[in-house]
């Protein structure tokens, strides 16, 4: 019997694995864009889980949102990062300072 | 025999799942990790559907595996990225990050109580399909939020051309509301004129082939 400590436990490991991936892939935004993408999936995972098991539909319906809201995301990112690319020729995070923040 | 076949797929596609993720962050080709999460999304898909979260679990398919990690490929195959100079500091960071998600996995789990939320699932969500589950609660109690996200993401189609859009100078390209508005007698001028004829005109010699 699969219970709902199963999907949560497995939603917090997915959670931790992206945020090392952040950390370690500092450089390269797109790991780091990558990693946000697992992040929302594993909050995806708790919701559907808690979805199920509470027999709520408000759960799904909120994934539903969060997956539109990713993929306009991504959407918006790549093209950020191609005309970054195409602007300074790097994708480095080191790199990327011209603001002087 | 009777083996617990849910509990059995359950721990195949959270292994798999796993390591595809540990890939995702990992590997130094961004190809592959692009291809690694799609492997994820995939079997995080399939662990949906062990929840009975048919309609999502296709919707992930469908919207991540097909069309967002479609373009992931297309920009990371797009762009010559230099990766041993992406890499540095991996080593540097390592300790930190595993440090850091360590610490946060082990507080994740005190709270979770790992023993408390042992609930099993109950028999029948909703008493009917889950799509039809789904769309009730979606187009009566969140129909404003749905046609926000309709909204969102037209502009995230708006704000992806605009922002890739370049105007070349030497592009050369038609403009249709200029053919559309074209007057005929813009284009070809009738001139009136008397014929005329040419005094004492021969036959003229027939050309030598």
């Amino acid at each position: 019997m699969i219970t709902l400590a199963h999907f949560i436990v497995l939603g917090a490991v997915l959670f931790c694995i992206s945020v090392a991936g952040i950390f370690v892939n500092r450089k390269n935004i797109i790991i780091l864009l990558m990693a946000i993408e697992l992040m929302l999936l594993a909050v995806n995972m708790n919701f559907v889980a808690f979805s199920r098991y509470l027999g709520d539909v408000s759960g799904q319906v909120f994934v539903f949102f969060i997956l539109t809201v990713a993929a306009a995301e991504s959407a918006i990112g790549l093209a950020i990062l191609v005309v970054l690319f195409r602007n300074r020729a790097t994708i480095n995070v080191g790199e990327i300072d011209s603001l002087k923040g | 025999m009777n083996l617990p076949w849910n509990l059995i797929l359950f721990y195949l596609f959270a292994g798999v799942l796993v390591l595809a993720a540990l890939g995702v962050i990992s590997v130094r080709n961004s190809v592959h990790a692009a291809l690694l999460l799609v492997l994820t999304f995939f079997t995080s898909a399939a662990l949906w559907l062990l929840m009975q979260a048919e309609f999502l679990a296709l919707a992930l398919v469908l919207v991540y595996v097909g069309a967002v990690m479609v373009l992931f490929l297309f920009v990371v195959m797009m762009l010559d990225i230099n990766t041993e100079q992406l890499r540095e500091g991996y080593i540097r960071y390592l300790p930190v990050g595993i440090l850091v998600a360590a610490v946060m996995l082990a507080e994740m789990l005190l709270l979770i109580g790992v023993k408390a939320m042992a609930i099993p699932a109950p028999l029948d969500p909703g008493g009917t399909s889950n799509t039809a589950w789904l769309g009730n609660a979606l187009f009566s109690q969140f129909l404003l939020p749905f046609e926000t996200a309709a909204v969102i993401l037209t502009v995230a189609v708006i704000a992806a051309i605009m922002l890739t859009l370049r105007k070349r100078s030497n592009t050369r390209y038609q403009n249709p509301s200029a053919q559309v508005a074209v007057r005929a007698r813009d284009r070809i001028r009738i001139v009136k004129m008397e014929s005329s004829k040419m005094e004492n005109s021969t036959v003229k010699e027939a050309p030598t082939p």
